[in-house]
């Protein structure tokens, strides 16, 4: 939310408990949860984009048509593990988080 | 030019619906309320409306399609009944804390079980704390004009909040009353053009609706909507007033009948009204001074001004027309005590319950009601605040 201040009064805020810009949802980080951290293996990835259609938030991040090369966006994957359930080449594995790759 | 017909009190509401003309009714039919809805579904069928209606399967998806058609920039109205509005119950809440000036007319019909379709008000009472406006009307008059009031009421600027229009179930939704019907064009001229704020269809001003709200936040944004019910007041005072200069009859948070020089009182809320003014007539012819102080606006709960028109009464009977189960009384005599108190007045008063489930309530027995209150005043405070009117025993 950061059209307003942390310390924000109720008199500032706007009726309704609208925030009055679109597109905050991406300020919002719930990578913290993650309990598992996908990696995807890129020699074996065909691009289907299973994981980007699949994905239930938008950690599957598409460059020029292609996820092939691409990170994951951490920030806010919280580690479901669709992606890796829906891959048809089983090219995402997920490993638990903290431990190094 | 105002005509004068025989109408009853659901299609009065209809016939006010036509004249305001809303632009989304979604709705689903309920006993004694489905007349509402499906005599305004003809006049949509028929052309005479724009209105876009939405046949839903349920009241909780009717009052999901209201709430998101108001907070799409709509003026949105709706009727229900009993078991339709506890139905709804979860979506009250988002309707009112999103600001979207809902108008849902209730017919007040007693909430299950056993199963009942008659009057009392349960349904509205348990809706209470839900942030809408409660009007209740009296008769069929009241519910049409009330329904006109409830758009300016509830889209006024300083106040954005949905508002339920109460009439009682039966009594007043299927009584032929003589109605004075409005001019079509004074009616649009008062209730005026849908004042949208932050619309959701406005796309030049993309915003943010009902988002996630924790600890950070949400206890603020309950305080701004808590904000609100102060200048809700003032508005219906207002409004009450210019309906008054518009059309002829106005209106105030509370009708005081014969209360000004009133040593003993009854207060009440709904068609029990009408019957309590036949009583109070009957003991003034015979020097008796009563009075009656009939609440129209419930919630917000005009307590200062309760508090003032009952001072100084020597004892007062409060009527419930609906229980609240395991407290030590009930819920208009919980309020009305309260803003005594409040207001550091002491009266005696007895808490009346009576007329559940579509029981009658006559004048002889406000009557007997006020017989009892000499010895109300006397005893100080009552003993056993509640007393049942009108059951076996």
């Amino acid at each position: 939310m950061s059209h307003y201040a942390p310390d924000a009064k109720y008199q500032d805020l706007e009726p309704g408990g609208i925030i009055p810009q679109a597109g905050n949802a991406v300020e919002y980080q719930t990578g913290g949860w993650r309990l598992q951290r996908p990696h995807r293996r890129d020699e074996d990835c065909i691009d289907c984009m299973f994981c980007f259609i699949y994905c239930p938030d938008v950690a599957c991040p598409v460059v020029e048509g292609s996820v092939k090369g691409q990170q994951f966006d951490y920030e806010h994957c919280k580690g479901c593990g669709i992606c890796a359930q829906v891959c048809p080449k089983k090219c995402i594995d997920m490993s638990p988080e903290g431990q190094t790759e | 030019m105002p005509e004068i017909k025989p109408m009853e009190g659901n299609h009065a509401i209809a016939e006010a619906m036509r004249q305001i003309n809303p632009d989304v009714v979604a709705a689903y039919p309920i006993t004694p309320s489905t007349e509402v809805v499906q005599t305004f579904s003809t006049f949509v069928a028929n052309g005479l409306v724009d209105t876009n209606f939405v046949a839903v399967e349920s009241e909780h998806s009717a009052m999901s399609a209201c709430t998101a058609a108001s907070v799409a920039g709509g003026r949105v109205m709706n009727a229900t009944s009993s078991q339709g509005l506890a139905l709804m119950w979860e979506i009250l809440f988002i309707t009112s804390s999103l600001r979207a000036p809902v108008i849902l007319t209730v017919v007040n019909r007693a909430l299950s079980g056993n199963i009942n379709i008659h009057c009392d008000h349960s349904d509205s009472y348990g809706a209470r704390d839900c942030g809408w406006i409660q009007i209740f009307g009296e008769n069929v008059q009241e519910g049409y004009d009330n329904l006109i009031q409830a758009t300016r009421i509830g889209e006024d600027l300083g106040v954005r909040l949905p508002v339920m229009n109460c009439i009682d179930g039966f009594f007043v939704s299927h009584s032929y009353e003589v109605l004075q019907v409005e001019d079509d064009a004074a009616v649009k001229a008062f209730v005026g053009p849908y004042p949208a704020v932050n619309p959701l269809l406005d796309l030049h001003k993309p915003i943010s609706v009902g988002p996630l709200d924790l600890q950070d936040y949400y206890f603020e944004h309950k305080h701004s909507q808590l904000d609100a019910y102060a200048p809700a007041l003032e508005t219906i005072t207002k409004v009450g007033k210019e309906f008054g200069a518009a059309f002829g009859r106005e209106y105030g948070l509370l009708e005081e009948f014969m209360l000004e020089d009133a040593e003993y009182a009854v207060v009440a809320l709904g068609s029990a009204c009408g019957v309590a003014k036949d009583a109070v007539e009957a003991l003034r012819a015979d020097g008796v001074k009563a009075g009656l102080l009939k609440i129209r606006a419930y919630r917000p709960f005009p307590a200062a001004e309760i508090a003032a028109a009952l001072a100084g009464k020597k004892a007062i009977a409060i009527f419930d027309r609906a229980a609240s189960y395991g407290a030590a009384v009930h819920p208009l005599y919980s309020e009305v005590t309260s803003a005594l108190y409040s207001a550091g007045q002491l009266v005696p008063a007895v808490d009346i319950l009576y007329g559940l489930g579509g029981r009658e309530i006559t004048p002889d027995q406000f009557v007997q009601v006020f017989g009892e209150l000499p010895a109300v005043a006397a005893a100080g405070q009552p003993a056993q605040p509640v007393k049942y009117l009108g059951v076996r025993e």
